[in-house]
C-alpha cells in the first residue's frame, strides 16, 4: 500500500464563498448573471441532456406507479438541478452516498436505468449496485450515509488515490446526530468529502422554519471548520460549478466542504403522500417559475446551443432509452423465498443453514 | 490453527493477549486500521492499543472525536472501501449512540447489496461488571448484538482464547463485535504462543467435563461457572461446564451433545434476565433436546434494572459462585 498524503491535522481551505451568498449563474428567465463562472458549452449541454433524461424517469416512475408496475417510490422533479449539477461533477472512481430521493444524482453519477427501475420495484437485481461504480443502494434511514462517506474518503486517502466521497442530505436529515458528527469527523481527519445539503423545504409536512431556527444552514459548516457554499439548486450552471471547485479541493487534500442547495420538493414526499394536508398549492406555485429545466432550456436556445429539433429527437431518445431499459427490469424474474437468508454471511452460519433449507422444504411442499 | 508445546509461549494476561493479537494483525495486513477514542497516544483507557501507534504510525492506529456513530459510521465507510476497520467503543455501555449505525447498517450491508459489499469491521468493547466502574460502564449490551441481523458477536473468556479469537475475527470477511470482559483483564494470566494463530469462530469450548449437569456461560461467567463447578466436584457431582465463546455462530451441538450426556442445565450470564442471550440458549435446549431434560433450565442472571453503580451491592447483582452453586442443586433435586 502506497503512503498517501495523509494529514490528520492538516488545516482546512478557506471558504471560496462568503457563505451568506446564495451564487446563481443564471436567473430563472435563463439570462446569465455571472458570465465568469458560466461552464463551458458542451458541459452546459451535457447537464441539461442529464436534467432532461433524470426528469423523464421520474415522470415515468409516476405512471408505474399508479398502475402497479413500480413500489413506493419519492419523487425529485424539481429539484433536478440540485442532483445533476452535483452528481455531474464526480467521476465513477469517487463514491455516491444518495438518499431515497437522490435517484436523479444516482442515474447520473451512472446507476443503469434497468438497475434503477428495478431497485424502486424492489426486486433484489436492483439492490446489487454495479461492479464498476461506487456508489451504495438508497439510504432510507436518515444521515446515517454521511459518517460512512467520511470513512470511504479517509479510505480512499490511505489507499493513495485521489478519489472522493460525495453524501447527500435534505434540510431534515441536517438535524440529525449522524450529520454533525460527520462534518466534524471529515473536518478534524481532513477527510476529502463533499457533503450536499438539498434544502428543499420539507421534511415530508414539516417546513425548514419548523425543522429548524438556522436560516442559512451552509454556515452550519462553519462550526466544524469547513468551508460552507450556498448555492441556487435549481440553477444547474451554479451547482456544477461550486460542486465541481469542492471535488477539486478534495482530491488536493485540501478538505471537505458543505454545499447548500437551495431548491423545492414541488412533488409529494413519496407517490404515496398527501401534500395537502400540510401545505397550499401557493406555496408550491412560485417555484414552478423557478423550474430547472425551463431555466436551462431558455438559456441554451438563446443562445444558440440548442435548437426545438434537436430537443425534440433528444425527447425521443430517452423515452426509447427508458422503455428499453423498463423492458429489461420487466425480464427479471422474482426472487424465491429462500432468498430471505442469502447475502447474510459470507459462509452461513449453522442456523441460517437451518433456516434456509426449512424455506426450501416449505417451497418444495 | 492451536498452539504445540514447541512454540515458544509467553504469559500474559488478556488485555496483554489482546494488544499482542492487534499488533500481529496490524504488522501482518496493511489494510487494519485501528481508531477509537483515546487509542492512539494514551493506548486506551484500558491499554489494549498501548504502544501501537508509536509502532504502527498515526495514519494506522489514531484517535477519532469523541462521537460512537461517527466512530462505527466511518469505520463503515473505510470498511466499504477496502480496508480493515478495527474500531475501539470504550465501553460496551457507550455503543448505544452508534445503534443506528449497527442495526441499520454494519448488520445488512452484505443484504442490502447482495454481496456487492461487505464490511470485514471489528468493534472490540469492554464490558461487564465486577470491577466497580461508574455508573453505565458496566452493562452487558451482547444481547441486542445477538439480535441484529447480519454480525457476529465474539465473548473471550481466557487470554489465549482472546488473541486467537480476535485474530479470527479480524480475518472475518464480516462485522464482528468483540466483547471484553473488564473483570478478565488483568485477572487472568495463562501461557499464550508468541506466534499468529486463529481460534475459529462457532466452536465452543468444553472448560471441564462432567455427567451431572451442564453449566453454560461465557466472557466474565465462566470464570464464576468453574468456581461453582469445583465447589460441586468436592461434594461429587459432575459439572461440565462449556465456554460458548461465539454467541453468533452459535455452537449448537456442543450444547446438545452435553444436554444429551447430563439432561440438567445452568445458564449464566450477567445480562439483565428478560429477553436475554441465555433465554435464546434455554429456548433451543427446550426446542431441539427437551427429551432428553430431566428438570427444567435454570438461569442464573443479572435482574430487569440497570446495573447498579453501588459499590456495596454491586456482587448481589453480578451472578457469583454461590448462586451458581445454588442453581446447580436446584436442577439436581428436580
Amino acid at each position: 500500500m502506497p503512503q498517501p498524503p495523509f494529514q490528520a491535522q492538516a488545516a482546512p481551505a478557506a471558504a471560496p464563498e462568503a457563505p451568506d451568498e446564495t451564487l446563481q449563474l443564471i436567473a430563472p428567465d435563463g439570462t446569465v448573471t455571472r458570465p465568469d463562472r458560466l461552464p463551458d458549452p458542451e458541459t452546459r449541454v451535457r447537464l441539461y441532456r442529464h436534467m432532461r433524461r433524470v426528469r423523464h424517469f421520474d415522470e415515468r416512475a409516476w405512471v408505474l406507479y399508479r398502475t402497479g408496475r413500480m413500489g413506493v417510490f419519492p419523487p425529485y422533479g424539481g429539484m433536478e438541478a440540485s442532483q445533476v449539477g452535483t452528481a455531474a461533477a464526480l467521476t465513477p472512481d469517487d463514491w455516491l452516498f444518495p438518499t431515497y430521493r437522490d435517484t436523479g444524482a444516482a442515474l447520473t453519477y451512472g446507476l443503469p436505468l434497468e438497475q434503477t427501475i428495478a431497485y424502486w420495484r424492489t426486486s433484489p437485481h436492483g439492490w446489487a449496485m454495479p461492479q464498476n461504480l461506487k456508489i451504495l443502494p438508497f439510504y432510507i434511514p436518515i444521515a446515517t450515509q454521511y459518517p460512512q462517506a467520511v470513512g470511504a474518503a479517509l479510505a480512499e486517502r490511505r489507499l493513495g488515490t485521489r478519489n472522493v466521497a460525495m453524501a447527500y442530505i435534505g434540510d431534515g436529515g441536517s438535524s440529525e446526530g449522524d450529520f454533525h458528527e460527520a462534518l466534524n469527523f471529515a473536518g478534524a481527519l481532513n477527510a476529502p468529502c463533499v457533503f450536499i445539503l438539498q434544502n428543499n423545504g420539507w421534511a415530508i409536512s414539516v417546513p425548514t422554519h419548523t425543522q429548524t431556527r438556522a436560516r442559512n444552514l451552509a454556515r452550519r459548516a462553519d462550526g466544524y471548520g469547513l468551508p460552507g457554499v450556498r448555492v441556487d439548486g435549481n440553477d444547474v450552471l451554479a451547482t456544477y460549478q461550486v460542486t465541481r471547485e469542492a471535488v477539486t479541493r478534495a482530491r488536493n487534500g485540501e478538505g471537505p466542504t458543505l454545499i447548500e442547495t437551495v431548491t423545492y420538493r414541488v412533488k409529494p414526499h413519496t407517490v404515496a403522500d398527501d401534500p395537502s394536508r400540510y401545505r397550499s398549492e401557493a406555496d408550491t406555485a412560485g417555484w414552478d417559475a423557478k423550474d430547472p429545466l425551463t431555466r436551462l432550456r431558455t438559456h441554451l436556445l438563446q443562445e444558440g446551443l440548442l435548437t426545438e429539433e434537436e430537443d425534440h429527437a433528444f425527447a425521443r431518445e430517452i423515452e426509447a432509452e427508458f422503455e428499453a431499459a423498463l423492458r429489461v427490469a420487466d425480464s427479471f424474474p422474482e426472487p424465491t423465498p429462500a432468498e430471505i437468508v442469502d447475502h447474510v454471511f459470507a459462509e452461513p452460519t449453522p442456523q441460517l443453514v437451518r433456516q434456509r433449507a426449512q424455506l426450501l422444504a416449505e417451497e418444495q411442499a | 490453527m492451536t498452539a504445540t508445546a514447541s512454540q515458544s509461549t509467553k504469559t500474559m494476561t488478556m488485555v496483554a493477549a489482546i494488544n499482542d493479537a492487534l499488533a500481529l494483525a496490524l504488522a501482518r495486513d496493511p489494510a487494519v486500521h485501528i481508531f477509537g477514542e483515546d487509542v492512539g497516544v494514551m493506548g486506551g483507557v484500558f491499554r489494549a492499543t498501548d504502544g501501537l501507534q508509536a509502532r504502527f504510525g498515526v495514519e494506522r492506529v489514531f484517535d477519532t472525536p469523541l462521537a460512537e456513530a461517527g466512530i462505527v459510521g466511518m469505520g463503515i465507510g473505510m470498511g466499504l472501501a477496502g480496508l480493515k476497520p478495527v474500531a475501539e467503543i470504550q465501553f460496551a455501555g457507550f455503543l448505544y449512540p452508534a445503534l443506528d449505525q449497527i442495526l441499520s447498517h454494519l448488520g445488512r450491508y452484505r443484504h442490502r447489496t447482495r454481496s456487492r459489499y461487505h464490511l470485514p469491521m471489528v468493534v472490540r468493547a469492554p464490558y461487564g461488571g465486577g470491577v466497580h466502574t461508574p455508573e453505565q460502564h458496566a452493562d452487558s449490551p451482547e444481547a441486542i448484538l445477538a439480535h441484529t441481523p447480519g454480525v457476529k458477536v465474539v465473548i473471550p473468556a481466557t487470554p489465549h482464547d482472546a488473541k486467537g479469537l480476535l485474530l479470527a475475527a479480524i480475518e472475518d470477511p464480516d462485522p464482528v463485535f468483540f466483547l471484553e470482559a473488564i473483570k478478565l483483564y488483568r485477572s487472568v494470566k495463562e501461557e499464550v504462543p508468541e506466534t499468529y494463530y486463529t481460534t475459529p469462530l462457532g466452536k465452543a469450548r468444553v472448560v471441564t467435563g462432567g455427567d451431572d449437569v451442564t453449566v453454560i456461560a461465557y466472557g466474565g461467567m465462566v470464570e464464576v461457572a468453574q468456581k461453582a463447578a469445583e465447589a460441586a466436584r468436592s461434594h461429587g457431582i459432575g459439572v461440565e461446564v462449556i465456554d460458548l465463546r461465539t454467541l453468533v455462530p452459535l455452537d449448537t451441538e456442543t450444547i446438545l451433545s452435553s444436554v444429551v450426556k447430563t439432561g440438567r442445565v445452568v445458564v449464566v450470564t450477567e445480562a439483565p434476565r428478560t429477553g436475554g442471550f441465555h433465554s435464546e440458549i434455554a429456548a433451543t435446549i427446550a426446542e431441539e433436546a427437551i427429551e432428553h431434560l430431566q428438570a427444567p433450565i435454570v438461569r442464573v442472571t443479572g435482574f430487569d434494572a440497570p446495573y447498579p453503580p453501588f459499590t456495596s451491592i454491586e456482587d448481589v447483582y453480578r451472578p457469583n459462585p454461590v448462586r451458581v452453586a445454588k442453581a446447580i442443586r436446584q436442577v439436581l433435586s428436580y
